[in-house]
């Protein structure tokens, strides 16, 4: 079990939060959606708030008694929530946070190539942060972007179609602090074929319509 | 091969804007008024007509599922919620709904909500998928702006109100009453049923929960009919659909095509192939992570379709199409896969949850041959142990892979053994 899913030590934790300003008017959009008397729907996205605010990347524990202070429920169901979904961070992590895909589909396409080499490039193992607080590297569960594997997330960008190469590209790009193109790394746009479509060429600007893989090939 | 003028997600590919006046242009929001005017009966006996089975696994009839919920409020409001959590394993389709075509699923859950008498909907999207939330958000918001969603929902008199709600990595709630669990703000494990969702769901009240690409395709059946969509696919397995393929393809790719279509001719006509040929394929598991592998021979002439898999021992699930060629470590592919249901396992049911370990620890031995060989046996039976034991269907789902791979691969699993007790015993 990863420490990113147990509160932090005693120590690394803040004595107090509140929203900001402009996260408080953001709570109160969010609470509105969810009909009176049902606030208590609003823990997920508030819990997904406190940590963008929180330096770090992550939940303190004070922040989950505020959210129940907020949302009138006891403070051990926001615990529960906090400590059920994997996305809330419950330590702090590097600023760039990278969650290297590794099922099946993405193993199948090479995913192990780019363990290693998040592994080599950054100096640190899975679980792990670099000593300048720049990348915690972590492997997670099927990111539903498989026709593009391998991929990894980097904070809320998906980097798709990796090889060991573009991984190392990707990373000396963040590590200069630059912010490295997000998507597909071998020139196609999204999920259709790496040649471009074979479909739908008409509303890709790229064909006729109807102009089907049969038309172009001739019957297989 | 389904022809572009059937296809109903033209901006699959997202070439073109995903905003409303482009999506305006490709027919969408056509005559959105008139179908509610054609009235809740209409709309729910021509979604029967169209033969459309849920897209999200189950394949239950989604006209019959709509039918099932109360036609007069008892003071109680109805919730369409629908489920976003897209994470099973091979499965990236209502990504591309979400991102590139949203207005599709916008106006399918008005016209669905309406046919069920739910004023407010609910879209409950996994948390990793950020920018796809982000376009949906400013497609709803292009939608209230345009007066198509709120009150008098285009001008209908129907008032509908539509919220996005994100998730945060579970992959469980994709399971319907564990997504209402998550969605009322709770940890999500799976609700016992009955109570169903249409009597008791969300906050207690009637609700339908549909997967994102069967209530996207609901605009362009109701336009076009319900026999049109009957054209396509054999019978009780109609439409369209889509697929997506993964692994060793020498190009996966996602694409809309017709039921029923021959896996092989999925394979070759869009993806470019088996890497390394046909002859070069070991095995496929065809609808997502859950549902068993089918080794070569089975794939040479098996259609894609509900119906025709389930013959073969497998099902069509997502229409997650994940493709193993001769190349693959058939053990680890299925023991990662076991890997994935004991992380993903809720903790409630006893069984899923422990039996999710045992399982994941015997895959892990089998990988390397470090068992004897009745642990084959034993194995069968833990899965046997887990399946059919559960409230939900995550037990099942960890345990069909395993018996897929002991059902065909079991000479395989025994050579490792007898390599590794070869080497222990020199």
């Amino acid at each position: 079990m990863s420490h990113l899913r147990r509160p932090a030590p005693r120590e690394l934790q803040p004595v107090s939060f509140a929203f900001s300003p402009e996260n408080m008017e953001r709570a109160k959009k969010i609470i509105a959606k969810y009909p009176e008397g049902r606030q208590q729907s609003a823990v997920m996205p508030l819990l997904d708030l406190a940590q963008r605010q929180t330096e770090g990347n992550w939940v303190p524990t004070v922040a989950m008694d505020y959210i129940a202070d907020m949302l009138e429920m006891p403070a051990i169901r926001v615990y529960e929530v906090a400590t059920f979904y994997t996305m809330y961070n419950l330590a702090p992590v590097g600023k760039n946070f990278i969650q290297v895909c590794t099922t099946t589909p993405c193993w199948l396409r090479g995913s192990a190539d780019v363990v290693d080499t998040c592994k080599k490039e950054l100096g640190i193992g899975i679980g792990e942060t670099t000593e300048d607080g720049q990348f915690t590297l972590i492997e997670v569960e099927c990111l539903g972007a498989c026709v593009n594997a391998p991929m990894m997330q980097i904070n809320d960008d998906y980097y798709e179609d990796l090889t060991a190469d573009s991984t190392k590209s990707i990373l000396d790009a963040l590590k200069k602090g630059e912010k490295p193109k997000a998507g597909p790394q071998i020139g196609r746009r999204g999920c259709e074929p790496i040649d471009g479509p074979k479909v739908l060429k008409a509303f890709c600007g790229c064909g006729a319509a109807d102009q089907s893989a049969d038309a172009s090939e001739g019957e297989a | 091969m389904l022809q572009d003028k059937d296809r109903i997600f033209t901006n699959l590919y997202g070439f073109q804007d995903f905003g409303l006046k482009a999506a305006q242009a490709r027919g969408n929001w056509d005559g959105t008024k008139a179908l509610i005017e054609k009235g809740r009966d209409w709309i729910i006996n021509e979604m029967k007509a169209s033969g459309l089975r849920g897209r999200g696994g189950a394949g239950f009839p989604t006209g019959l599922k709509w039918s099932f919920m109360p036609k007069e409020s008892d003071g109680r409001p109805s919730y369409l919620v629908v489920n976003a959590d897209e994470g099973e394993p091979g499965t990236c389709k209502d990504r591309e709904i979400m991102r590139n075509d949203p207005h599709t699923l916008i106006e399918g859950c008005l016209l669905a909500s309406f046919a069920m008498n739910a004023h407010a909907g609910y879209i409950y999207i996994r948390g990793e998928f950020y920018h796809e939330a982000s376009n949906l958000q400013r497609a709803i918001d292009e939608a209230y702006e345009a007066g198509l969603l709120g009150k008098n929902a285009c001008g209908s008199g129907w008032d509908y109100d539509l919220y996005l709600h994100l998730g945060a990595g579970a992959y469980i709630c994709g399971e319907e009453t564990a997504l209402i669990e998550s969605l009322e703000g709770k940890k999500g494990q799976p609700r016992l049923k009955p109570p169903f969702p249409a009597n008791a769901g969300l906050y207690g009240c009637p609700t339908t929960v549909n997967n994102v690409e069967s209530i996207a395709v609901v605009p362009e059946i109701l336009r076009r009919g319900g026999a049109w969509f009957t054209g396509f696919g054999r019978e009780n397995n109609h439409g369209t659909k889509l697929f997506a393929i993964s692994g060793h393809v020498e190009k996966p790719c996602t694409v809309e095509e017709a039921m029923s279509i021959p896996l092989r001719e999925l394979i070759e006509k869009h993806c470019g192939g088996v890497r390394g040929g046909w002859d070069n394929l070991l095995a496929v598991i065809p609808g997502g992570s859950s549902v068993p592998l089918m080794t070569k021979d089975i794939c040479d002439d098996v259609l894609m379709d509900f119906d025709a898999l389930r013959e073969v021992g497998s099902g069509l699930g997502t229409a997650a199409v994940i493709v193993m060629d001769k190349s693959t470590d058939i053990v680890y592919a299925i023991a990662r896969l076991s890997e994935f249901y004991q992380h993903e396992s809720c903790g409630q049911c006893t069984p899923c949850r422990e039996g999710t370990g045992w399982m994941a620890r015997i895959m892990a031995r089998m990988v390397r041959g470090q068992a004897t060989l009745d642990e084959i046996d034993l194995l069968w039976d833990v899965t046997k142990q887990v399946e059919g034991h559960t409230i939900c269907a995550l037990g099942d789902a960890a345990a069909w892979p395993i018996q897929g791979l002991i059902r065909h691969f079991r000479p395989e699993m025994e050579r490792r053994i007898k390599e590794y007790r070869a080497r222990i015993a020199a």
